[in-house]
């Protein structure tokens, strides 16, 4: 089978479908790689690279589109691309389906069967094709290089021979990958992280990342089956507004990474927030290109305002990371489809029939809803909890609950112990006495043993236990003719190997504990 | 000797005894506690021969002389490894001395003076002494055979066994009543048939309990062979017995108890056995999602050196490649490196409690880098590379997650929350609780198929480059 990878020919696209890497990696899924020539110019890969890694060299886009099986493209295709296209030919890029209906309609009516990248359900399964998470990596880490070049200081606190340096602060709103790409990179430069997201559930991700959790005080989450937020309340609006305007007047370096699938960005960061920021403070916004979540961004540019605030509204792609993880995404899908050899198209497939938006001349858009985890459906129910007083009196009724079935058992301990002196001869009653006052001391000293310890004590304890060997020396007689004087006599050797052994392999053993 | 002596010489030796436990509790301390305990062994012997009315101290001296030749080999030649079997084996002599004692104690002459109710007494003490003897030394050599893996480990279990472990406990007590009720030696036969079946009780109760449970059944053992001496202490009336046994039966049992808690089991269900291959309970279980992928040696060199963290834990897998050396001198090379590298250890790791820190200190593991679950576990999420060692349900993420295994609610090391996973194995079958493990197909877990030994040696080459 042949996969083809044309040139990229949007402008401000640098990236490419396939690296030499993945060219290797394709050749050993058993397919035959031809690339458009200079396509990997951009995120400097050179033809020659290709060449050497065994990919074919193609002079024009028509030829890739016309005798592929497979094109692997990066940006969703031009309508003069899609012309070019034969009919089930199947493509990998990304598309954007909701957004781009008119195109999903000519792939349908030119038979092609498109696969949108960015469609691939976000379930564990599918996560090593998720092309969105592995480009929001690269936002997310990318915003802040770009942000602190921007912004004129230090990210991290330093006490020097010249003074002191204030470590920046740095607020991330939206913590899906991206946000959280940008947390891991602001906060391993020194600086103070805190970040903001509607959802409850990424608290704990963001701890882990190393910012503080920002939220506000109203009981509303913004998860939802899809693994995306949802749209928040009026009230949850404005307090978030409040709490922005508030880290506004602090913050020296803010990122902005909320997007709403299929929706223009939500507008998290006003105008009278930028005013609000001290001059020299920068604003990165990985939303630009949907309408950005900054009132002021403007997409593709890179300006300052009136206040001295430098607005980001466009960033560097690191187009030869971007590739070589976009690329082994794809890989990994073509993996999943099976390779060459078994190549099917399977739309009972849980991810090729939601990421699979044209197939046979149908439009398969939008897909059923595939729920991303069992706890996140649950996430808009609200948990009681108690209130201090029920608290108090529960405490109060299981206490009295503790007290009464602790004087039951008294009783009955004490009854039976009254049975026993009623009957027992004396000595037997001297005897029980000291086991039972025996068992309580063993059950109180063990309590407390340090876990690394357990079998050098249990070694210790079956020493002690042949303590048995007392009574086979009470039993020996003069007589070895007598049955009994036998008996204690194997009694005795077999006890007496219990306490050597048991002794000596413990002491062997502790021998080898050392700090 | 006059009996005043000998009674405040067992009285020292009780106390010699409890302080030798109470050394245990912690590493500094813990040498000392086995001085106490030889110490207080030996005045227990040297008092009781020197007693009134002990005959046959050339045989004692022989028996004695003997015994100490064997328990010296035997303790210095056994493999740490091994350690287990050894302790299990030595809790059957114990058992078997009880039994010999009881017996002895029955044909003595001089009990057969007794009258009324002491002699009931004595007859009650001298069955339920040879009772609970019986069980500890043919439970002891099953709990043996299944370390040693001379008996199938497997729980062995048959519809009805609850039942018939009841009918035989009935037969028994049956038997004891019509037993008390006997003068002289008339009672022998009643004696036999009972010691025989409990022997076979002993054998049913250990073959019941899965290969995983052992550390508890070991510690169990432990805790009976106490009670049979506590009961021989009562035959004789001799008090030292009793104070002993009564030691050690009861810290073994709490013992059991501490171990039952790590598991999250009930006491009960693991004593009468058949858990761990108990179907799942509630619901179905989980299908597995993902899949497993694999690592080469090399790859996995290539991570350690990258790491910064690295946790390694251990399982009974380590003990049986015997890969602690290897794993130490790994250890040493990354921790030169300037890694931060320590051990998780599970409660229940291996076929003994502490059996992995016990291994880990064979192969000279400062045992300050040796961390227990609850101390580690909050670190895992800043955590590079967690190596698991032939571990397999201590790591299971299904005890967390999954209401229909049959370990959910038992505490695991959370490995999975780390940024890579390392799960060094012989091959994809199950753990001992026979559940199938999600961890192998998370994302960021790999396999490292191989012999434990084996694998870290050559993982040691390609760090040394």
């Amino acid at each position: 089978m042949k996969v083809g990878i044309p040139a990229e020919i949007f402008p401000n696209e640098l990236r490419v479908a396939a690296t030499p890497k993945t060219v290797k990696r394709l050749q050993k899924q058993g397919f035959d790689v031809y690339i458009q020539h200079n396509a990997g110019i951009k995120a400097n890969f050179s033809d020659k690279e290709f060449e050497e890694a065994g990919a074919k060299i193609v002079g024009t886009a028509e030829d890739i589109y016309g005798k592929s099986d497979i094109v692997l493209k990066v940006k969703e295709p031009a309508m003069n691309e899609v012309d070019m296209m034969r009919e089930g030919l199947v493509t990998l890029s990304y598309l954007w389906p909701a957004q781009n209906p008119a195109l999903l309609q000519k792939l349908a009516e030119k038979k092609v069967n498109a696969i949108a990248m960015d469609a691939i359900p976000r379930i564990s399964r599918a996560q090593k094709m998720d092309v969105l998470s592995s480009m929001a990596n690269i936002a997310g880490y990318r915003s802040i290089i770009e942000g602190s070049f921007h912004f004129g200081r230090f990210l991290n606190g330093q006490i020097t021979a010249a003074g002191k340096v204030e470590p920046a602060k740095v607020l991330v709103i939206g913590a899906g990958v991206a946000g959280l790409a940008a947390i891991g990179a602001a906060h391993s430069l020194g600086a103070i992280v805190r970040a903001f997201d509607t959802r409850k559930e990424v608290a704990e991700q963001i701890q882990s990342m190393g910012a503080q959790f920002l939220t506000v005080e109203i009981e509303e989450d913004g998860a939802t089956s899809s693994g995306y937020s949802k749209e928040m309340s009026k009230e949850f609006i404005e307090a978030e507004m409040k709490l922005f305007l508030e880290q506004a007047k602090e913050v020296d370096i803010v990122v902005t990474t909320a997007q709403i699938p299929g929706k223009p960005a939500p507008k998290l960061w006003m105008d009278y927030h930028v005013a609000a920021m001290k001059p020299g403070s920068v604003i990165i916004d990985l939303a630009a290109s949907t309408g950005g979540n900054c009132a002021l961004t403007k997409d593709g540019e890179v300006y300052t305002t009136d206040n001295g605030v430098t607005m980001v509204g466009k960033l560097n792609q690191l187009p030869q990371q971007a590739s070589q993880l976009y690329g082994n995404n794809l890989c990994h899908l073509l993996d999943d489809m099976g390779k060459a050899e078994k190549w099917k198209i399977d739309m009972e497939d849980a991810v090729v029939s939601r990421a699979m938006v044209t197939h046979n001349g149908k439009i398969n858009w939008p897909p059923a809803p595939l729920p991303v985890s069992p706890t996140a459906g649950g996430g808009a129910k609200k948990v009681v909890a108690p209130t201090a007083e029920e608290i108090k009196l529960s405490d109060a009724e299981k206490s009295k609950k503790a007290t009464t079935s602790m004087f039951i058992r008294l009783a009955i301990v004490g009854a039976l112990l009254l049975l026993v002196g009623r009957y027992a001869p004396a000595a037997f009653i001297q005897h029980f006495t000291v086991f039972i006052l025996a068992v309580f001391v063993g059950w109180q000293l063990i309590t407390n043993v340090a876990h690394s310890l357990h079998t050098p004590l249990m070694a210790v304890t079956n020493a002690i236990s042949g303590i048995i060997v007392v009574g086979g020396l009470l039993q020996t007689t003069n007589d070895l003719s007598n049955p009994m004087t036998i008996l204690a006599f194997i009694a005795i050797l077999v006890a007496s190997i219990n306490i050597v052994g048991g002794f000596m392999v413990t002491y062997r053993m502790l021998n080898m504990f050392k700090k | 000797m006059t009996i005043g002596i000998q009674t405040a010489a067992y009285l020292f030796a009780s106390i010699l005894f409890i302080l030798s436990l109470g050394g245990l509790s912690s590493q500094e301390s813990a040498k000392r506690g086995v001085f106490y305990g030889i110490i207080g062994m030996a005045i227990a012997i040297l008092a009781t021969v020197l007693g009134e009315g002990v005959s046959g101290q050339v045989y004692i001296i022989a028996a004695i002389a003997i015994a100490s030749v064997i328990g010296l080999m035997l303790a210095r030649k056994v493999e740490m490894t091994a350690m287990p079997q050894l302790v299990a084996i030595l809790h059957s002599f114990v058992g078997l001395a009880a039994v010999l004692v009881g017996f002895g104690s029955y044909l003595d002459p001089k009990t057969h003076t007794l009258e009324g109710a002491e002699h009931i007494i004595h007859l009650t003490e001298v069955y339920i002494g040879i009772f609970i003897g019986a069980i500890t030394f043919t439970g002891s050599i099953i709990a043996w055979g299944k370390l040693e893996g001379k008996v199938r480990s497997k729980a062995l279990l048959y519809p009805g066994r609850h039942a018939v472990n009841i009918v035989l406990i009935i037969i028994c007590v049956v038997l004891g009543v019509l037993f008390a009720q006997q003068h002289g030696t008339s009672g022998l036969p009643h004696l036999l048939i009972m010691t025989a079946i409990a022997s076979f009780i002993g054998v049913m109760l250990v073959m019941a309990i899965g290969g995983g449970d052992m550390p508890v059944v070991v510690s169990m053992l432990n805790s009976y062979s106490g009670w049979a001496a506590s009961a021989a202490g009562f035959m004789l009336g001799n008090d030292l017995l009793i104070v002993t046994g009564a030691l050690v039966g009861s810290s073994g049992a709490i013992l059991s108890i501490h171990m039952c808690k790590a598991m999250n089991r009930s006491f009960f269900s693991v004593i009468l056995g058949g858990f761990g291959n108990a179907p799942a309970a509630k619901g179905e279980a989980k299908a597995m999602e993902g899949e497993v992928t694999a690592l080469n040696h090399e790859e996995v060199a290539v991570l350690l050196k990258e790491a910064k963290s690295v946790v390694i834990v251990p399982g009974y897998g380590m003990a049986v490649a015997k890969a602690q050396y290897p794993i130490y001198e790994m250890v040493q090379v990354l921790r030169k490196e300037g890694k931060n590298v320590r051990f998780a250890i599970h409660p229940v790791a291996g076929r003994l409690p502490g059996h992995m820190n016990v291994l880990l200190a064979e192969a000279s593991v400062p045992y300050d880098i040796v961390l227990e679950m609850d101390e580690i576990n909050d670190d895992m999420p800043d955590t590079d590379v967690v190596m698991v060692i032939g571990a397999n349900d201590v790591v299971n993420p299904s005890a967390q997650d999954d209401p229909a295994s049959s370990i959910y609610g038992m505490p695991v090391i959370e490995v999975w929350k780390a940024e890579k996973v390392i799960i060094m194995k012989r091959s994809m079958s199950a753990g001992y609780s026979g559940e199938d493990n999600p961890l192998f197909y998370k994302q960021n877990s790999e396999m490292l198929y191989g012999d434990a030994k084996d694998s870290v040696i050559k993982i040691l080459d390609y760090l040394r480059g």
